[in-house]
């Protein structure tokens, strides 16, 4: 088991057909991941071949979804179209759209985070600018490299795509029951908080990495939570505790602003409510073996 | 993208919120011509993107164009807090007899917009929060609906402003809404919101701003870019799409991944504080998929950056293949000594991930004197911070 992503989702891929769609498309399927077809209006009811398998186009996501049981979509399209690509997954009723677009305008992502509020929240979403949510050995929706680790009983969560890879190296002896890259936009659909329940749910998670960077309050917010109703270990990193204030460091969201957002505040909000936070991937990497040895 | 007041001003007036009459110039000639054109008293502002420029001398008022020019001159070049003024607004003077605070802006924790407004304006609204929590109104905005003449009504009773300026309140706040969602802002922020002693209400002041990532619904927000303030090799770097920070440290930094760049960061900081307080001279993520010419392109920006003193090339191989990195750390260095610009400093690389077995071979054939492959990244930030503290 896993959470969210499992070996019986079948996933869908909006903009299979571009470059980045049809690259990624092919990597999920060499992870063992059941890519079912893709949706493109303009080329819908045509075929794309990845390497022998031969993947229907929807016109669709509602379609794609009737004709295969699709209950995963991986949205590629880009930032231009990403609203309108997400609200359609919305409508389609689909269980969980993981937005790997990067460069999506904050507004967009407000919008269709306010339309699946307003639809009830049917549809969970992960991003956007993520790199996807990966259960070793069983699925892979997104970019995740699945030759990393194999599966095992720690629960990875990050807002961060090579920070995620990294500490999944650092411990891929030890293995992973899923690994959920939620992004690091200021608006983003799945948050922290809401991994941490899944994993304090799942059965086959023992143990939670969390990856925090600089900006917002995501990180007190998470350790409030974590307090209530976390009963597994938790061992947390933050990266941007050199950052200067003022700089946005690559991800829309990791700007320190007045004094809220630092990395020395999510520390210790995080160390407050006993969870052990590293100093460097590397050694929070060793707090996390050090947990799963003594079990 | 911060704007400065006088852009957020100019904004304001394109949308039809009321703001005073002015203009922006660069030079006392220019703010003599603006004061002859607006008449009579005026204020002139210094423009800088900080805070206290009025405690610092940087707003005054003149009365007629050649007290206006005297406080220019005053004015221009001043600096504030380490922020050089190159510019002033001029702006007629208001009667003020209220001051309100107003903005909308991103809230993060609940996914959402959110209005603040309070009749205790002109201040720093957040010692108004924290002092008097029951004068400052907090509204949740749905980024669907977002605020109409009925939405604006129920913020402006629930903010207790009173009933003779309500429906010129309610206007603004639907204006600035649309003002905010047409131009892809993620703050608009008017403080203060005067009305003045004739009973007109005005945006005396104007702090915005606009969202990057909307750039292409907007290519006129390109001209609100102040190239005088941005670093050059910023600015370099921007042109081959490259997301690189200018630091004050000694050591270069390549990383892939926003995430992993900053964390870098911080490796290479406290590293730094074993080796005479060496610092990350830059921030450069060149991205997820990135290639040898990118890999070549960030290297040379990073190497043209006089006080930097050693390098350090952190790659997780995730996308990336790290054969690709290492060719391009290769090929750069032997396109820079094409150039007639070899590269003189030490470069401190680790790989791992994707293919690293053969990036790491790649290196070691190259057998260039100036890498140096350590492979993690605890180990390589040591090195790194050892050898730009040795270096000159």
């Amino acid at each position: 088991m896993a959470i969210w992503l499992t070996k019986d989702s079948k996933v869908i891929v909006q903009g299979m057909t571009g470059s980045e769609g049809s690259k990624h498309t092919r990597r999920m399927l060499a992870a063992g991941t059941t890519v079912v077809g893709g949706v493109n209006p303009r080329k819908a009811g045509t075929t794309v071949d990845f390497d022998g398998a031969e993947l229907p186009v929807f016109a669709s996501v509602a379609d794609a979804m009737k004709e295969t049981g699709a209950d995963v979509t991986v949205i590629f399209v880009p930032p231009q179209f990403t609203k309108a690509a997400v609200v359609e997954a919305i409508d389609a009723g689909i269980d969980l759209a993981v937005v790997i677009t990067e460069g999506v305008p904050v507004h967009d992502t407000a919008a269709f985070w306010a339309y699946n509020v307003a639809q009830g929240e049917r549809t969970r979403i992960i991003g956007p600018n993520c790199p996807g949510i990966a259960s070793p050995g069983a699925s892979n929706a997104g970019i995740i490299p699945a030759d990393i680790t194999g599966s095992g009983r720690i629960g990875l969560v990050s807002k961060s795509g090579t920070l995620t890879y990294q500490m999944m190296y650092e411990l891929r002896d030890i293995g992973f029951s899923t690994c959920v890259g939620i992004g690091g936009d200021p608006i983003i659909g799945t948050t922290h908080i809401d991994a941490l329940a899944a994993f304090e749910a799942d059965p086959d998670t023992d143990a939670i990495v969390m990856i925090g960077e600089i900006g917002g309050d995501a990180e007190e917010r998470a350790a409030e939570f974590i307090k209530a109703n976390v009963t597994k270990p938790v061992v947390g990193y933050i990266a941007g505790f050199t950052a200067p204030p003022g700089k946005t460091m690559g991800h829309a969201g990791a700007i320190i602003s007045g004094s809220a957002g630092t990395a020395d505040a999510k520390k210790e909000a995080l160390e407050a409510v006993g969870v052990k936070v590293g100093k460097t991937p590397t050694e929070t990497a060793k707090l996390m073996r050090e947990i799963m040895s003594n079990r | 993208m911060d704007l400065y007041e006088y852009q957020g001003r100019d904004l304001f007036e394109r949308h039809g919120l009321p703001v005073l009459a002015g203009g922006v110039a660069t030079t006392p000639e220019e703010a003599r011509a603006i004061a002859e054109r607006l008449g009579g008293r005026v204020v002139v502002k210094a423009q800088v993107k900080v805070g206290g420029r009025g405690k610092a001398g940087g707003v005054k008022l003149a009365e007629g164009a050649e007290e206006t020019v005297a406080r220019a001159t005053d004015i221009l070049g001043m600096d504030i807090k380490g922020h050089t003024v190159h510019k002033v607004m001029i702006t007629v003077t208001a009667d003020v007899a209220e001051e309100y605070y107003f903005s909308y802006l991103l809230d993060r924790a609940n996914r959402t917009f959110l209005c603040i407004a309070s009749v205790a304006g002109g201040m720093d609204i957040e010692a108004v929060a924290a002092e008097t929590p029951e004068k400052v109104v907090k509204a949740p905005i749905d980024a669907n609906t977002g605020v109409d003449e009925a939405k604006a009504r129920e913020i402006v009773t629930a903010a207790g402003f009173p009933a003779e300026v309500a429906d010129q309140i309610v206007d603004v706040a639907v204006g600035l809404w649309q003002a905010f969602v047409a131009e892809d802002a993620t703050l608009v922020e008017v403080n203060p919101l005067a009305t003045t002693k004739d009973g007109k209400l005005l945006l005396l002041d104007a702090k915005v701003t606009l969202d990057e990532n909307a750039g292409f619904r907007h290519p006129d927000h390109e001209a609100l870019v102040d190239q005088a303030s941005v670093d050059p090799l910023e600015q370099a770097a921007k042109s081959k799409d490259l997301n690189y920070v200018k630091l004050d440290g000694e050591v270069g930094i390549i990383g892939n991944g926003a995430g992993l760049v900053m964390s870098t960061l911080d490796v290479v900081a406290y590293a730094g504080e074993r080796h005479g307080g060496v610092k990350p001279a830059n921030f450069l993520d060149i991205g997820g998929g990135a290639s040898a010419e990118v890999m070549a392109n960030g290297l040379e920006i990073v190497l043209s950056d006089p006080s930097v003193r050693s390098v350090f090339v952190n790659v997780f191989g995730g996308i990336t293949a790290c054969d690709a990195v290492a060719n391009g750390i290769v090929q750069a260095l032997a396109l820079l000594e094409q150039r007639g610009e070899k590269a003189t400093k030490p470069l401190v690389v680790r790989l791992d991930g994707n293919n690293a077995e053969e990036g790491r071979a790649i290196l070691d054939g190259a057998a260039n004197p100036l890498i140096q492959r350590v492979d993690t990244m605890d180990g390589a930030a040591e090195r790194a911070a050892e050898l730009a503290a040795a270096g000159v």
